[in-house]
Parts: structure tokens; C-alpha cells; sequence
């Protein structure tokens, strides 16, 4: 798992180089997540224009590889190194050698030798980034690894958050769901902490990481220490600024920790009259794929609280500002 | 002496009023010139560009704002700072556009913001206005309106120092060996508040 020592961050907001990899939050300051947003900036004014194309990363090359199922992250990577100019050559583990038994290290050391400057990665197991990261000299981003962290969401998240409302700090963020398995919810806690939010999650007693206790605050000392954990999720609504709805993953239901989705539903889902407890301008958020009907309501995930598209295409330009900010490092490089 | 002034408040007012008078009689046959300033300061310089036609003329130029980073050639030194503005909300087809930056230096700064400015339209033309020309292109680009010539050895620097960003109006030259306050580091010689488009720092 991951080793801190072998990150290299930027402290303080001074410039000490450019960051080399993305694989989660933790190692960011506040002042860097806001450079990443000024980035972004002029990166949704690039998506505005008649020709959404510029030479910024024309000659770098970027690999994602996914070794499971996406379509938004995947996508958004993709369309964010190529309007910036950069070649984008996409992997789907399901179709390369790992059918015939290659080992994640050959892999990636393979698409190594081939001079890339970016590997975006998703991966079911939590950590195989760092892993990865560890042993080759290209910049990774991690696209969602394991249960543990999805780092560019929470940017994108923060992000859609600061620019449609304002500093995050003094805000009251509800995530509502999956606590416990949610590289999301894990990543945007961290983040938006870091922001200054207020952070409150509700979700079943068998989704939530240890430390957390209904009707309790995670403990100074405690990862997520500072966090708002709610009895009942009108509790964790109330008098939010933000609703940001976490996805249920039908597999916890087989694994025994949730009694049955009808019932999620009607404990934890978020709708018309839970949405009306939030403030009046609350933005609605989901991380995306949605399942209509269990964790959110059709009418408010369309309604007009719902910023759920804003997100995908600020993921985009996010996603733009990363690879930017990552690639300035580049293989002739370094500092 | 730590920096040399070459030009003072007034000079500066003087130098922009000059250069708005030139623009006009130059665009005198087309009404829809317009100005586009290169950040950071070329933005600034730009917007009293504008302020000083509409004191003459009684019109209002469009003005728009434009960082070139993204199509600079130099992306290890051009993403240390996070990305400005860019801001051109009218149509630049078939209109002559004016760029304005502070410093002319190499001209790649002015190469990059021709490239961007071609992704917005095709402009009649392209004319350059800057407050200091100091010479050392490496790119055959020349500025159509000139502040003041400033003959330079490579290792000094030229500063245009504005009320709007620095608090006060002016222009100095700073030579080598001069202590100055500084947070860069070793074999940084980027200055930390140098902004996209500072043709003195970047370019290099």
C-alpha cells in the first residue's frame, strides 16, 4: 500500500517541481488543488471555443489502461489528452496480454518501453498504482483503484463545487451512501477536508470504515478525523450545501451488507422530500453510474438541483489541467 | 544601483496614448479594430489602450484577454504558473486584431498568441503593440507599435511595472549581479510573479 515517503509532493504551494504521479489526495496541499483549479479554468474556456484543440502536449503520449469497467473516466481521459494534443492509446486489459497471463508489472513496464509520459490506470485492486508507480519512471495517474482512491474525481468534485458556489470552506458537504467501499467518498473526504468543508456521510452501519460512528465525529487522530457521521440521512441532509450521492454497488447486497435494495432505498435513498431538507440552493451530486430509483430518485437526479452533467464535463477539463500539470515534467525533463 | 528606471509614470501614460493615436490612424479605414491583450500585463495595458480611444473618440474597442501557454514550445518552464484568462468573446474574423504585450524579447511569446488567436478565427490581420522593444528575437516577428527601444544585453531584464498588478507605473531595467529579492531557485531565472505571457522572463 502506499509508501509516502516514495510520493513526490509539492509543499506549500511553492513551486518544488513538477508533481510526478496522482494517486490520491493525500499528499496535496490546498494551495496545489487550487492551482489544478485555475488550470481547469483555462482548460473549460479551451472546451468552449469553436476549435477544442491545442498543441500544449503535442509529441507526449498518454496510455490509459483499465483493468476494469469504465466509460466516463476512461472517455474523459481520453478526450482530455487529445484536445490537448497529446496521442491517447487506450488499453482494455479484457483485450491485451493479461488474457494470456501477464504479470502487471510486464504490462506496464511493456507500455514503458515504448516511451509514454503518462499512464492512467484503473485497477481493481487497492494500491496497484503505487505499485506500479514504484517500479517505472513515467507519471501515473490512478483513474480508481481497489476501494481506496479516485483521486481525479474528488478534483472534479471540488471543482464543480468552488465554481458553481464558491470556497468549499465553511460548506457543508452530505455524502450519502457506501462509505466504506466508495474510492469516491474516501477521495472527495480527504479533499474536501483539506478545502475546509464540513464533511457529514450516512450510509448503512455495514458500510462504514472503522472509527465511524453513527451520531459521532471521527476522532482527532482517526483517518477522515473531523468528519460528521449521521444516525438517519435526513439528518446528514439537513441545511447541506451539497449532496453528493454515492453509487450502490449491487455486489455488497451478495456480500451480505445490505439487506436488499428496495430497503436501501427507502432508508437511504435521496429524493424529492429528502432533497428539501438540504438548503434550497444545495447542488445534487453523483459521481456517476447511476442506479435511477435505488441511491437517487429519477426526478431529482434531472431535476433542477442536479449538477450530475456539469460534473462529466468538468471532469474533462480537470482532466486536461492534470495531464497538463503532469506531462511539464516531460521525458527530456525532469528538474 | 540595484535597477535603472527607462521610463517613468508619465512616459508610460504618454508611450500608451501615442500608441492608441497610431492604432487608429492605422485602422483608420476599418471600424472594428480590435485589441487583445497577452497576460498578464499585456491585459492591463490593453484595457488603457481602450480607455485612452474612447477619451479621443468617444468609441469602445473590443478587448479580450489571452493567455498563449498552451501553444508555447517550452511546456516544462510554461505550466509553472497556473493558466489565466483567455477571454475573447467577439468574433475576430476579417477584423484587424491588435496584440498587446509588455516586453518584445524573442517573440515566442507573440509566435505562441498567433497560433492561439488563429484557433478563435482568421483576422484581417495581426499587428503588435508593446511597450518595450529590447531587442534579441529569435523569430522573425517585429512590433507594429513601440513604446520605447530599449537596446539590452541578454542578462539584463526589463520590467513594465504597472499600477493595476505592482502598485505603481513604470519601467526599469535590472542588471545582472544586482541583489534582489528573490524566491527562485538555483538556475531559476524566472522571476516567481513572472506571469504567461512576460516576454522579458519567458522565452528563454
Amino acid at each position: 500500500m502506499p509508501r509516502a515517503a516514495e510520493r513526490r509532493t509539492n509543499q506549500g504551494g511553492l513551486w518544488a517541481g513538477p508533481r510526478r504521479h496522482i494517486l490520491d489526495l493525500d499528499d496535496f496541499t490546498k494551495a496545489e488543488i487550487e492551482e489544478v483549479m485555475l488550470n481547469a479554468d483555462g482548460m473549460k474556456e479551451v472546451l468552449g471555443r469553436g476549435v477544442r484543440k491545442t498543441p500544449a502536449l503535442r509529441g507526449k503520449t498518454v496510455v490509459t489502461v483499465f483493468f476494469e469497467a469504465s466509460t466516463r473516466t476512461r472517455v474523459s481521459f481520453e478526450q482530455a489528452g487529445k484536445i490537448l494534443g497529446a496521442d491517447v492509446i487506450n488499453v482494455t486489459a479484457s483485450a491485451s496480454s493479461v488474457t494470456k497471463g501477464e504479470s502487471l508489472l510486464n504490462t506496464v513496464r511493456t507500455l514503458q518501453a515504448m516511451q509514454i509520459d503518462a499512464l492512467v490506470m484503473r485497477h481493481p485492486h487497492s494500491g496497484a498504482p503505487y505499485f506500479v508507480a514504484r517500479h517505472l519512471d513515467t507519471s501515473v495517474v490512478n483513474a480508481g483503484d481497489g476501494t481506496h482512491a479516485h483521486p481525479t474525481q474528488a478534483l472534479l468534485d471540488i471543482y464543480t463545487i468552488e465554481r458553481l458556489r464558491g470556497k468549499l470552506a465553511g460548506k457543508r458537504v452530505a455524502i450519502i451512501g457506501d462509505i466504506l467501499y466508495s474510492r469516491v467518498a474516501r477521495s472527495d473526504m480527504i479533499g474536501m477536508l483539506k478545502m475546509g468543508a464540513e464533511v457529514v456521510v450516512c450510509g448503512p452501519p455495514t458500510l462504514l470504515p472503522p472509527g465511524f460512528t453513527p451520531g459521532e465525529t471521527v476522532p482527532e487522530g482517526q483517518p477522515f478525523e473531523g468528519v460528521r457521521v449521521a444516525r438517519r440521512v435526513e439528518e446528514a441532509v439537513d441545511g447541506a450545501d451539497v449532496v453528493m450521492v454515492l453509487r450502490i454497488q449491487r455486489e455488497r447486497q451478495d456480500a451480505g451488507h445490505l439487506p436488499s435494495l428496495r430497503e436501501y432505498s427507502r432508508e437511504y435513498g435521496i429524493n424529492a422530500a429528502r432533497l428539501g431538507l438540504a438548503r434550497p440552493d444545495a447542488l445534487l451530486m453523483h459521481p456517476g453510474p447511476m442506479n435511477e430509483g435505488v441511491e437517487i430518485s429519477s426526478d431529482v437526479a434531472h431535476g433542477d438541483q442536479s449538477v450530475i452533467e456539469e460534473q462529466v464535463a468538468n471532469g474533462v477539463a480537470v482532466r486536461m489541467a492534470v495531464l497538463y500539470m503532469l506531462c511539464a515534467r516531460a521525458r527530456n525533463g525532469g528538474s | 544601483m540595484p535597477e535603472v528606471e527607462i521610463m517613468t509614470a508619465d512616459q508610460l501614460r504618454r508611450a500608451l496614448n501615442r500608441i492608441a493615436h497610431e492604432i487608429l490612424e492605422r485602422n483608420a479605414s476599418s471600424s472594428a479594430v480590435a485589441l487583445v491583450g497577452v497576460q498578464t500585463r499585456g491585459v492591463f495595458l490593453a484595457r488603457r489602450i481602450a480607455e485612452a480611444v474612447s477619451g479621443f473618440e468617444r468609441r469602445s474597442l473590443d478587448v479580450g484577454s489571452l493567455d498563449p501557454r498552451l501553444y508555447r514550445d517550452d511546456l516544462d518552464q510554461s505550466a509553472r504558473q497556473p493558466l489565466k484568462p483567455t477571454d475573447i468573446k467577439f468574433d475576430i474574423n476579417d477584423r484587424p486584431v491588435v496584440l498587446v504585450d509588455d516586453v518584445l524579447y524573442t517573440g515566442r511569446t507573440i509566435r505562441a498568441a498567433m497560433d492561439a488567436l488563429n484557433d478563435f478565427g482568421r483576422p484581417a490581420s495581426i499587428q503588435l503593440a508593446v511597450v518595450v522593444d529590447r531587442g534579441h528575437r529569435e523569430l522573425p516577428i517585429r512590433p507594429d507599435y513601440v513604446g520605447k527601444n530599449v537596446p539590452t544585453s541578454r542578462d539584463e531584464r526589463v520590467r513594465v511595472r504597472l499600477k493595476e498588478v505592482d502598485g505603481e507605473d513604470g519601467v526599469v531595467l535590472t542588471r545582472p549581479g544586482d541583489s534582489q529579492p528573490s524566491d527562485a531557485g538555483p538556475g531559476d531565472s524566472r522571476p516567481a510573479d513572472a506571469g504567461p505571457g512576460d516576454g522579458d522572463a519567458a522565452g528563454r
